[in-house]
């Protein structure tokens, strides 16, 4: 293992086997609807209220990742998860049913790229052989835990996002496979002082700027080693700050640049500014940008996925909003390896 | 190092951030609450000359038609677009509390009927009705003491 600044180069091949994802009605309908695993036509997802429905997303997410690798829960070392809710509940109350030991997590929308790097760090360490990294929100439950009652009338500015109903999971070790994770940078802390829930895109933008930065010091690369830099919910406000910000800092991604919340829905779905939530990166990633991978469309791609680290009690207190930014590098396994 | 965007941040964003468009928002927040008022006259009249209720008693009836609209219109997930449309149009009117309450209600009905309907109703409407007491209360001292002081 090779640490650089915050960058870990994985010494070993880490692959990722499979990947599974769950998704609500709404992103179903949206441009990338088709490749996802399974969509449910109703925000209930068959089920009695949003937190158990958030709950199926996830297992349904690991379930289907877990059987294209034809793998049992009991050879899974480890279970690496996180969600929006408070306690992760969704992460712990499924552990419950998997019991696979667990590692749970939060780095808000930026868990999910978190939860793969370390778990990507354990496989190339050799503590664990096989792991599946998991991340799911749902609409109605972060409505209610961030905002207010989904059927309130509050009227909501055009800054504000869409949390996307969903759930990713991906299985990493060490065994061959056609994608590939080669380094990860872990995040600091930022926050420029902004302090309106409802854009979150303006207040993580420098995150991810920070992220992206550092990565390509610390690797010592250009933007022309990556095919795409994609970042998890940065939306239709965040994005041209982003670019704007690392072309202050003489690096130019703006061909390059897509953002998970601005693919995954069509504008005219009533979304505001874009998607967000901790599945908004995890579902487009491990379904369509691994699809493009996969296809040879693209070779090397940088997922950074965004974080606003926001409690409705801080923001009452007048505090601004911490943003986080973890980013992951997935690879077409054939590219430039003898094996 | 100087003059970047950073230095300045919270004040060099607002140019990605869409303007609203406050005389469009304004024109659809009074023709909706308008709308709603109209409809509240209209079923005043109906108590009134249907019902054959006095002018002064007709308001109750009146009121509570209305809140009913609103909770079944929240119950069908009406409101909550009405209210993205029409912002302060919607929120204003007698409605927009009715919709406060129900919504909060709807929402925790998970929780449980005590804990969480019956707690959690007035969570948004609480601080309405708390001002409401304290602003009548203050009014009335005011008015008292006026009132005696004239006498």
């Amino acid at each position: 293992m090779g640490l650089m600044g915050g960058t870990w180069t994985f010494e070993n091949r880490i692959y990722v086997n499979s990947s599974g994802t769950a998704v609500g009605p709404k992103e179903a309908e949206g441009p990338l609807g088709q490749t996802f695993d399974i969509s449910h036509e109703d925000l209930h997802c068959g089920e009695d209220n949003w937190e158990l429905a958030e709950r199926r997303l996830m297992e349904q997410a690991i379930d289907q990742c877990l059987t294209k690798s034809n793998l049992q829960t009991d050879q899974v070392d480890f279970f690496i998860a996180g969600d929006l809710l408070n306690q992760n509940v969704t992460s712990n109350y499924v552990a419950r049913h998997l019991q696979i030991p667990t590692i749970c997590m939060f780095g808000a929308c930026s868990t999910s790229m978190e939860t793969v790097a370390i778990g990507s760090q354990l496989v190339d360490s050799g503590f664990a052989n096989k792991i599946v990294a998991a991340t799911s929100s749902h609409n109605a439950t972060a409505e209610r835990q961030f905002r207010y009652p989904t059927e309130y009338g509050g009227q909501k500015p055009d800054t504000a996002t869409a949390t996307v109903t969903g759930a990713g999971a991906v299985l990493i070790s060490q065994e061959y496979s056609d994608i590939v994770i080669t380094s990860a940078t872990i995040g600091k802390v930022v926050d420029y002082g902004l302090k309106d829930p409802f854009d979150m895109g303006s207040a993580m933008a420098p995150a991810a700027a920070d992220t992206i930065q550092r990565h390509l010091q610390d690797l010592n690369r250009t933007t022309n080693d990556y095919d795409m830099f994609i970042t998890g919910d940065l939306s239709g406000i965040g994005s041209p700050i982003l670019k704007d910000l690392l072309k202050e800092e003489g690096i130019d991604i703006d061909e390059k640049h897509f953002d998970c919340g601005l693919m995954i829905y069509r504008p005219d779905q009533n979304v505001f500014a874009g998607g967000s939530g901790c599945a908004c990166s995890a579902v487009v990633t491990f379904s369509h940008i691994f699809n493009m991978l996969r296809s040879k469309e693209v070779d090397r791609v940088f997922v950074v996925a965004t974080g606003a680290l926001l409690s409705p009690t801080m923001i009452q207190q007048k505090e601004s909003i911490p943003t986080i930014a973890h980013g992951v590098v997935f690879e077409r396994a054939e590219r430039g390896v003898h094996h | 190092m100087t003059n970047k965007m950073k230095d300045d941040y919270s004040n060099q964003i607002k140019q990605y951030q869409p303007k609203p468009n406050y005389i469009w928002n304004c024109t659809k927040a009074f023709v909706v609450g308008g709308t709603i008022c109209t409809i509240g006259q209209v079923i005043n009249n109906m108590y009134i000359y249907v019902f054959h209720f006095s002018e002064e008693n007709a308001g109750n009836p009146t009121v509570a038609t209305l809140i009913l609209i609103s909770a079944l219109l929240t119950g069908f997930g009406i409101y909550d677009r009405l209210g993205q449309f029409a912002g302060a149009g919607s929120a204003v009117p007698v409605t927009g509390f009715a919709n406060s309450m129900t919504s909060a209600a709807l929402e925790h009905k998970s929780e449980g009927f005590v804990l969480g309907v019956a707690t959690n109703m007035f969570k948004l409407a609480g601080s309405v009705i708390v001002f409401g007491v304290v602003a009548a209360y203050l009014v009335g001292i005011i008015r008292y003491i006026v009132s005696v002081s004239l006498s």
